[in-house]
C-alpha cells in the first residue's frame, strides 16, 4: 500500500511539473496573473510536498524491509543495521534518482514560496524551466526506473547492499552531492528564466547567489566526504584517483566555483552578464554529464555501481534536450543581453575574471581528460588518463590562479593599482620564497609538492590580509566566509602537498610479534583473531605502533568477509595524530604463516579534509551573510514603503 | 563576435554525437590476456585430487596441444561448463585443470557430482599462476600448443557452441 502511495505521488508530481511548464510558458505570452499562469507557484509548492511524500514512502519500505518491493529485495537485507537500511534507499540507481527529483522538487517549492524579488514573468519562466527539467526525470523514473515496482511473489530475503556502500560516510556522501547538483539545477533554471525574459540584472544575481553558494557548500562537503571514504574504505591509501566518477563530481564544483565568483561580480558591479548566464548553464550541465557518465557505463570506473547502457541512452536524451536546448537559447538570446559595466584589468573584477578563466581552463582540462578515452575508443585505441596528465597540466593553471587569489581580495572594485597593495604582495612573495628555500634545503622534494607547499603557506597568510586594519567585529559575515574559504583552500593544498612529499610506505610479511619501522614509527603485529559483525566475519589484526618513547597506539585493521552478497573488503585502521595519520591494512596470510601488513605514515594528510570542511564552512557563512543582508534590505524597503503609503494616506486625508 | 556564442552548442553537439556513437557500440568488457602468443610462465602446482597428479609447465611441452582450464569448485559457471568439457574429453582432447583457491574435499565433491575431464589438476590457492597467465576470472580456458606456447584464451564458461571452435583451435595449434 505504501509503495503504491509513493508511486501515485510520483505520477501526480509529474502532472504538476507539466502544469508548471505550460503555465509558465503561457505567462510569457499573456498576463502573469491569469488562468494557468497563476497556478505555477502553487503547482511548484505542491510538487515539492508530493515528491517529499514519495521519498518518505521509499524510506518506509526500506525501513520495514518490505521484500515484495523489488528494489528492497535486490538492495536490502533484514539483518542490516537500520542506518544502512535507510541509506540503502538511495544506494542504488532508482532510489538515488528519486532522491534527486525529490530534492529538486523541494527546491522548486521553496523558491515558489519565498522568492518575490524578481519580476513575476522571470519567476514564472524560471519555474517553468524547473518543471521542464523535472518532467524528464519523472519520465525517467516512471518509465524505466520505477523504485516502487512490486515483485509478483515477495522475496524470502533481500540480496543485501554492496558492502563497500555499508558505511556511515557513504550514507551521507550521495545526498550531499545531490543537494549540490540540484542547487545547480535551480541556478540553471534561473539562468534560463533570465535568458527567456532578457532580464539579467544585479537583482537576478542576488536572487541566484544563495542557491549557487548553497550548492557549492554541499558539493564541497560531498566531495570531501567522498574523498575521505575512498581513502579509508578502499584501503589503497590514496585520497583522489582522477577516476571518471570523481571527476564527475569535481567538474560541477569547478564550474560552481567560477559561477559563485562571477555572480558576485554581477551582483556588486553589474558586469559579466552573459558569462554568468553561461556558467549557470555549464554548472548544471556538468552535474548532468556526471550522472550520465556514472550510469551509462560508457567509461569504466571503479565507482560504477549502477551501470546500464539503456539508462545511459535515456539520460543522453535528457542531456540533449536540456543542455542542447539551453545552449541553443544561449546562442539565440545572449547576444540581446545588454553589455554590463566595464572595468579595468587591475581591479577586483579583473582578478575575479582571471580566476574565472583559470577555473574554466582547469574544468576544460578535467573534462578533456575524462572524455579522452571515449574519443580514442572511437578509433579502437584504449587509453586511460591518470595523474601523470591531470596533476601537472592542472597545476599549470591552478598555481597562477592561487597566486592571484592571494592578492585579488585586496584590490578595489572597478579600478586600482598594484602600487597600492605592494606591501602585502611583498609579504606573500617573501613567505613563498623562504618556504621554497627551506623546503629545498630539507631534502629531496618533487617540483609539484614543493610548489604546493610554498603556495599553500603563502596563501594561508594572504587569506587573512583582507582583514588587516579593519574592526573585526564590523567585518560582514560574508567577508569572513570568503576569508575562511580561501584559508581552507590553503589548508587543503598543504595537506595534499605534504602527503605526496613526505608519505612513508611499508609493505611487509610479518610473523606474530615481529616489528617493522615506517618513518619514525615502530610497528608490531601482536596478533590476528577472527571477529564477527552483524552481516560479516573478519580477520582482525592487533597492531601496536610507537613513536619515540610515547605510549603505544593500538590499530585494528580487518579483512572482512560479507556473506550477503559474498564479498571481501579490507577495513583499514587509522590513528590520527595532530601531524598526520598512521594507516594500516591487513592483507592475506602467506603460505609460511606470515601476514601481509601494509603501513603508511602520512604527515598532515588530514589537512586535506579539514581544508574541505573549512571551505564548506566559509561558503555557508557567505550564504548566511548574503541571505541576512538581503532580508535586512527587504525589511528596510518594506518599512520605507509602508512609511510612504502612510504619508500619502495622511496627505490625502 | 556573435559566433562565439554558438561555440558551446557546437562543442556539446560534438560530445552528443560521440557519446551516442559509443552507446550504440557493443560494450566490450572482456579483458584479454597479454600472455597470448607467449610461452607459459614457469610454475609447478601441487595436486589437489588424490587420483590426479599436479601440474607444471613441463607437462605442456610434450608435443601435444592441450586445453588448460582454470576453474574452481565454488564457481557456478564451472558447473555449467562441466558437461561440455566432458564432450571435449570424449573427442580425445587432453584437459589440464588448475583449481583456484580451492580445498581438496570441495574439489572431490565437485568432481564426483559433475564429472572429471582432467588428466591433471594443480592447486593454485593464492591465484598466483592465474594472475601470471593474465586470467581475470573463473572459468577460463586456454589453448596451449605442444611447445607450451599460449595460443588462445576463452573467457567464461565453455558452452556447446564453443566445443567445435576449441577443437579447431587445438588443430590449428598442432
Amino acid at each position: 500500500m505504501i509503495a503504491e502511495l509513493g508511486l501515485a505521488a510520483l505520477w501526480l508530481c509529474a502532472a504538476l511539473a507539466v502544469l508548471q511548464l505550460i503555465g509558465g510558458a503561457l505567462a510569457q505570452r499573456r498576463d502573469t496573473a491569469s488562468g494557468l499562469a497563476a497556478m505555477v507557484r502553487p503547482a511548484a509548492m505542491l510538487q515539492g510536498l508530493l515528491a517529499g511524500l514519495a521519498f518518505a514512502c521509499l524510506l518506509w519500505v526500506f525501513a520495514v524491509t518490505d521484500l515484495s518491493v523489488k528494489l528492497v529485495a535486490t538492495n536490502s537485507h533484514s539483518l542490516k543495521p537500520m542506518l544502512f537500511k535507510l541509506s540503502g534507499a538511495w544506494g542504488n540507481h532508482e532510489g538515488s534518482m528519486l532522491l534527486w527529483v525529490t530534492v529538486m522538487a523541494l527546491a522548486g517549492g521553496l523558491i515558489a514560496m519565498v522568492e518575490k524579488r524578481l519580476p513575476e514573468k522571470t519567476m514564472q519562466a524560471t519555474l517553468a524551466a524547473q518543471g521542464f527539467v523535472a518532467i524528464g526525470f519523472y519520465a525517467f523514473l516512471l518509465i524505466s526506473s520505477n523504485p516502487f515496482e512490486r515483485l509478483a511473489v515477495a522475496a524470502v530475503e533481500g540480496q543485501g547492499l554492496n558492502p563497500l556502500l555499508q558505511d556511515a560516510g557513504l550514507a551521507f556522501h550521495p545526498p550531499t552531492l545531490y543537494f549540490g547538483y540540484v542547487g545547480l539545477s535551480v541556478a540553471f533554471s534561473f539562468a534560463v528564466g533570465a535568458l527567456l525574459t532578457r532580464n539579467v540584472t544585479p537583482e537576478f544575481a542576488r536572487v541566484m547567489r544563495p542557491w549557487v553558494l548553497g550548492a557549492w557548500v554541499f558539493l564541497t562537503l560531498g566531495i570531501t566526504a567522498g574523498s575521505y571514504w575512498a581513502y579509508y574504505e578502499l584501503g589503497w591509501g590514496g585520497w583522489w584517483f582522477w577516476d571518471p566518477v570523481e571527476n564527475a563530481s569535481l567538474m560541477p564544483w569547478l564550474a560552481a566555483t567560477a559561477l559563485l565568483h562571477s555572480v558576485s561580480v554581477l551582483a556588486a558591479r553589474d558586469a559579466l552578464r552573459t558569462w554568468t548566464i553561461m556558467l549557470g548553464v555549464v554548472a548544471f550541465s556538468m552535474s548532468m554529464l556526471g550522472t550520465f557518465l556514472v550510469r551509462s557505463g560508457l567509461l569504466t570506473s571503479v565507482h560504477a555501481f549502477a551501470v546500464d547502457p539503456e539508462r545511459g541512452t535515456f539520460i543522453l536524451f535528457l542531456l540533449a534536450i536540456y543542455i542542447g536546448g539551453a545552449l541553443l537559447l544561449f546562442g539565440l538570446r545572449a547576444g540581446h543581453v545588454r553589455e554590463g559595466e566595464r572595468f579595468q584589468l587591475t581591479s577586483r573584477e579583473g582578478a575575479l575574471v582571471f580566476n574565472n578563466v583559470m577555473l574554466s581552463a582547469i574544468l576544460g582540462i578535467v573534462l578533456l581528460g575524462t572524455l579522452y578515452p571515449l574519443l580514442t575508443e572511437a578509433f579502437d585505441v584504449r587509453v586511460s588518463v591518470g595523474p601523470p596528465y591531470f596533476n601537472p597540466v592542472g597545476a599549470i593553471f591552478t598555481i597562477p590562479m592561487l597566486l592571484v587569489m592571494a592578492v585579488g581580495p585586496l584590490l578595489r572594485w572597478r579600478r586600482d593599482s598594484i602600487e597600492r597593495i605592494k606591501l602585502p604582495i611583498a609579504i606573500v612573495t617573501s613567505i613563498i620564497v623562504s618556504v621554497a628555500v627551506l623546503a629545498a634545503l630539507m631534502g629531496d622534494i618533487a617540483v609539484l609538492p614543493l610548489l604546493g607547499l610554498c603556495v599553500a603557506i603563502g596563501l594561508a597568510v594572504a587569506s587573512f590580509l583582507p582583514l588587516r586594519g579593519r574592526n573585526l567585529l564590523r567585518v560582514p559575515i560574508a567577508t569572513w566566509g570568503m576569508v575562511l574559504a580561501h584559508f581552507g583552500i590553503a589548508v587543503a593544498l598543504f595537506g595534499m602537498a605534504s602527503d605526496s612529499a613526505f608519505t612513508k610506505e611499508r609493505l611487509a610479511a610479518l610473523q606474530l610479534g615481529e616489528e617493522v619501522t615506517v618513518g619514525d614509527w615502530r610497528v608490531t603485529l601482536d596478533g590476528v583473531d577472527p571477529v564477527a559483525g552483524p552481516n560479516w566475519t573478519a580477520m582482525e589484526a592487533q597492531v601496536s605502533a610507537w613513536r619515540g618513547s610515547g605510549a603505544p597506539i593500538l590499530l585494528l585493521p580487518q579483512s572482512r568477509n560479507f556473506w550477503a552478497p559474498p564479498m571481501q573488503t579490507s577495513e583499514s585502521a587509522l590513528a590520527t595524530q595532530w601531524d598526520g595519520q598512521l594507516y594500516a591494512v591487513i592483507g592475506n596470510r602467506t603460505e609460511d604463516g606470515r601476514w601481509q601488513l601494509r603501513v603508511w605514515w602520512k604527515p598532515f594528510v588530514t589537512f586535506i579534509w579539514y581544508g574541505g570542511l573549512l571551505i564548506a564552512l566559509g561558503g555557508a557563512l557567505a550564504a548566511i551573510g548574503r541571505v541576512m543582508a538581503d532580508l535586512k534590505r527587504r525589511s528596510v524597503r518594506a518599512r520605507a514603503n509602508s512609511r510612504r503609503t502612510e504619508r500619502r494616506a495622511k496627505g490625502f486625508a | 563576435m556573435r559566433w562565439t556564442l554558438w561555440v558551446p552548442l557546437a562543442l556539446f553537439t560534438f560530445f552528443l554525437g560521440l557519446a551516442a556513437y559509443q552507446l550504440s557500440q557493443p560494450k566490450d568488457d572482456v579483458i584479454v590476456s597479454g600472455m597470448i602468443g607467449k610461452p607459459l610462465p614457469q610454475f609447478s602446482l601441487e595436486p589437489i585430487s588424490p587420483d590426479r597428479p599436479g601440474v607444471s609447465t613441463a607437462d605442456f611441452q610434450d608435443g601435444t596441444p592441450k586445453l588448460l582450464n582454470i576453474w574452481a569448485s565454488w564457481c557456478l559457471p564451472c558447473i555449467a561448463e562441466a558437461p561440455h568439457l566432458e564432450r571435449l574429453k570424449e573427442q580425445g582432447v587432453q584437459i589440464i585443470g588448475i583449481a583456484i583457491r580451492d580445498k581438496p574435499e570441495d574439489v572431490a565433491r565437485f568432481l564426483n557430482r559433475h564429472g572429471n575431464p582432467y588428466t591433471r589438476i594443480g592447486s593454485d590457492d593464492l591465484s598466483a599462476i592465474q594472475f601470471e597467465l593474465g586470467s581475470s576470472g573463473v572459468p577460463e580456458t586456454y589453448v596451449i600448443d605442444g611447445d607450451g606456447m599460449i595460443r588462445y584464451q576463452h573467457i567464461g564458461d565453455v558452452r556447446a557452441e564453443h566445443v567445435p571452435m576449441l577443437i579447431q583451435q587445438l588443430e590449428a595449434a598442432r
